[in-house]
């Protein structure tokens, strides 16, 4: 019987990867390699105020001075970054007012991804969607910007509000996630090309999603994109991010930083449905997914919530985390993580309470399959002031045969006797007796797959807007018919 | 003729279970297949469903004239096969209108025809929970997890009744119900009856026997049919035991 879950898991797990293709697009590089002339190449093509550059060649210096490292439960092959191209445009003129300026062929890279960047189209629908599209290192179309301006809301460009909006860059830039974080923040910090910025002013509650969707389209770049999202006082936002980038054999790196900053009473909904190139069925090719997210509850009352379905790319390290410095802030993680073939996930969250009576919750469920290897890292640290904070971690873990692993790492640290911690966690297998069950009723043994792990993620899934959600059913189930198996 | 299994042996691991089962059933009638525990009856109820756990050495199973041997899981129940499992099967998070809609639009799928519709599949389904006693919240619960043993039966029916099978099979389903949860479960039973279908009952008790009317009654033992009757079988077993049985193949 083993061997038939087997082989039904074989079967399922072959699947192919949709958005494989490339686009010819007229394209602009940086020369490959890093260096400090890079930076300045970068800054220079960008025509970026003096604080931003020395912003970039300090955190480039600072990124010599580290090492990467390797604590993450992950086998990566040693990265020769002096063979990555940091930057990569579209030649195609930026500033567009209307789309009859955009490339056609970019135009129809976005159609093909499903993706509308015509507001027109997009205004038929019920709810609208503010997208900004980044293609390799520069945003090439942001909708909906002047309705969202009416309400004071900026959303633009990071390049954009770099030339816009300098003080507000400067402000929050680098408050949450400084460049001397991490290896691969110092890395962003220092090439980091485009990205989204978001501002929502005071009481302002956003009337509709934000999106931004990241493409990597060409050969041997790096993708560092920045991502700044602000809530003023009382403000609210829902925030969604998708990504994919074609099939080739060469890992590709992926370093991007979103930073988040939540006001007294503000609320912030962060949603990911990362379906980076996962790499081939020997593991060949895909991104390396090395991303630092975290946001800071900086008023009392204010909300933070990350929910990611994470399905591509070959190795994803990240832990997007929240501050919890104002009182009674409330952090939120839900996570699924799926890994199939050689995949390789470590990812989890840190939820840092400072402020009085802050309460988190984390929802972890990894999905590993064919000879993935799935870990759960998470950290919740609950400092002396914290008095009377709250804790509830769920980390679930669903083994699809008998080659993947599972792994789950919570490290808790409470330094005050009035806060409670919760942890649970469970570890199943997709059983014989549940595909029996669904293939007595006619439902094929893919599907049913598909439908028992729709069912375990169930509880993220829940949190994702609704146009997503649906997004992330489908692309579960491919991911386990076709990706995760 | 629907089902005809001619001298069908299986096991487990290599080991034999069923010893050269033969039956016969045709549509429109009602058979039940009693025994004592462990004489096979759950393996041939899983056998003919095609469960895989299960190695066929010998013997054969024909439904509708077709050979079952060369038909996936799936593929039988699509054939119009049900199982009324003993032990259903909890599926975390898996709604059972959810769960229902996919198996519904497979089945169509598999003949030519269309999904259901979202309204078209919720009248379906609001036709057959009266036909079958169900309250509406059973459907929005997540399929049979925190059922009761009752509730667990009664969402057998209720799917039973959404898949309209052609055969269905039902897997002591009376076993651990109270007189209630039995006689919606019989009712569901007689309800679904035509004279296109047929109904293989098994069951340990007698007590079923009195809701659901047999046809035939057979007694499976040590793994062969070694004895049929009509209704009057099921009393006498009740009164004289199943050591009645053992004693005559000794």
């Amino acid at each position: 019987m083993e061997s038939e879950s087997n082989k039904i898991l074989d079967e399922v797990t072959q699947g192919d990867y949709k958005y494989g293709f490339v686009t010819t697009i007229d394209t602009e590089f940086a020369p490959t390699g890093l260096t400090e002339d890079t930076i300045r190449f970068i800054s220079g093509k960008k025509k970026e105020p003096e604080f931003l550059l020395e912003f970039r060649l300090k955190a480039y210096r600072h990124w010599l001075t580290m090492s990467q490292p390797k604590w993450a439960h992950l086998h990566i092959d040693p990265i020769d970054f002096q063979k990555i191209i940091f930057y990569a445009a579209p030649k195609k003129k930026l500033e567009l007012s209307d789309l009859n300026e955009v490339d056609p062929e970019l135009l129809a890279t976005f159609t093909k991804l499903g993706i509308s960047l015509d507001e027109q189209k997009r205004l038929t629908g019920v709810a609208g969607t503010a997208v900004d599209a980044v293609i390799d290192s520069v945003s090439v179309k942001t909708t909906f910007t002047e309705t969202l301006s009416k309400h004071g809301i900026i959303f633009c460009s990071f390049s954009e509000a770099v030339q816009n909006h300098p003080d507000l860059v400067k402000q929050y830039m680098g408050s949450v996630v400084p460049y001397t974080d991490n290896y691969f923040a110092a890395l962003n910090s220092a090439v980091f090309s485009d990205g989204s910025f978001c501002f929502i002013p005071k009481g302002v509650r956003c009337p509709m999603e934000l999106s931004t969707y990241f493409r990597i389209n060409a050969a041997n770049t790096g993708q560092f994109e920045r991502t700044l999202i602000v809530a003023e006082e009382g403000a609210y936002v829902s925030y969604m991010e998708g990504c994919t980038a074609p099939q080739r054999d060469e890992n590709q790196l992926h370093a991007a930083i979103v930073e988040i900053v939540a006001l007294k009473d503000a609320q912030v909904k962060y949603s990911t449905v990362q379906n980076w190139y996962p790499g081939d069925k020997n593991g060949k090719g895909g991104i390396y997914n090395f991303v630092t997210k975290r946001g800071i509850c900086k008023g009392s009352n204010s909300k933070i919530s990350w929910t990611q379905v994470e399905t591509g790319s070959a190795i994803t390290w990240k832990y997007p985390s929240c501050i919890l410095m104002g009182d009674h802030s409330v952090g939120e993680f839900y996570s699924v993580a799926v890994t199939n073939n050689h995949q390789q996930a470590d990812t989890g969250t840190k939820m840092m309470h400072l402020g009085r009576n802050t309460r988190s919750t984390i929802i972890s469920k990894g999905i590993s399959a064919g000879m993935g290897n799935n870990s759960y890292r998470g950290l919740v640290r609950i400092s002396k002031n914290a008095v009377n904070s709250r804790n509830y971690s769920q980390c679930d873990s669903l083994l699809l045969g008998d080659k993947c692993g599972a792994h789950t790492y919570p490290y808790i640290q409470v330094d005050n006797k009035s806060s409670i911690v919760e942890h649970e966690a469970t570890t199943s297998k997709i059983s014989e007796d549940q595909l029996f069950y669904c293939q007595q009723r006619g439902i094929s043994s893919e599907n049913a797959i598909g439908l028992i792990v729709n069912g375990y993620a169930k509880e993220v899934l829940k949190q994702l807007p609704m146009e997503f959600a649906v997004e992330a059913q489908k692309l579960l189930s491919i991911s386990l018919e076709g990706s995760v198996g | 003729m629907l089902l005809q299994i001619k001298n069908l042996h299986a096991g487990i691991n290599g080991k034999e279970i069923l010893r050269g089962v033969d039956l016969e059933v045709s549509e429109g009638e009602v058979h039940a297949i009693m025994g004592p525990n462990g004489t096979g009856k759950s393996t041939l109820a899983a056998v003919i469903a095609g469960r895989e756990v299960f190695d066929v050495t010998a013997g054969e199973i024909f439904y509708k004239g077709k050979d079952l041997m060369d038909l996936s899981i799936e593929e039988r129940a699509r054939e119009g096969i049900f199982m009324g499992f003993q032990y259903p099967v909890e599926i975390p998070g898996v709604s059972i209108t959810n769960f229902m809609r996919t198996a519904v639009n497979e089945v169509r799928k598999s003949k030519g025809y269309d999904p259901l519709t979202g309204g078209e599949f919720l009248r379906l389904m609001e036709e057959k929970k009266r036909l079958v006693e169900i309250t509406s919240n059973l459907t929005n619960r997540s399929v049979n997890e925190g059922f009761s043993g009752g509730e667990k039966k009664k969402n057998e029916i209720f799917q039973m009744a959404m898949l309209e099978p052609t055969l269905a099979i039902l897997d002591e389903t009376d076993s651990g119900l109270d007189i209630d949860a039995l006689r919606i479960v019989a009712n569901g039973v007689n309800k679904l009856r035509r004279p296109d279908n047929a109904f293989v009952v098994i069951t340990h008790y007698q007590r079923l026997l009195e809701h659901i009317i047999p046809d035939f009654v057979h007694v499976l033992f040590e793994g062969k049919i070694v004895k049929s009757g009509g209704r009057e079988l099921a009393n006498e077993l009740e009164d004289k035991g199943y050591d009645w049985i053992k004693k005559e193949q000794e």
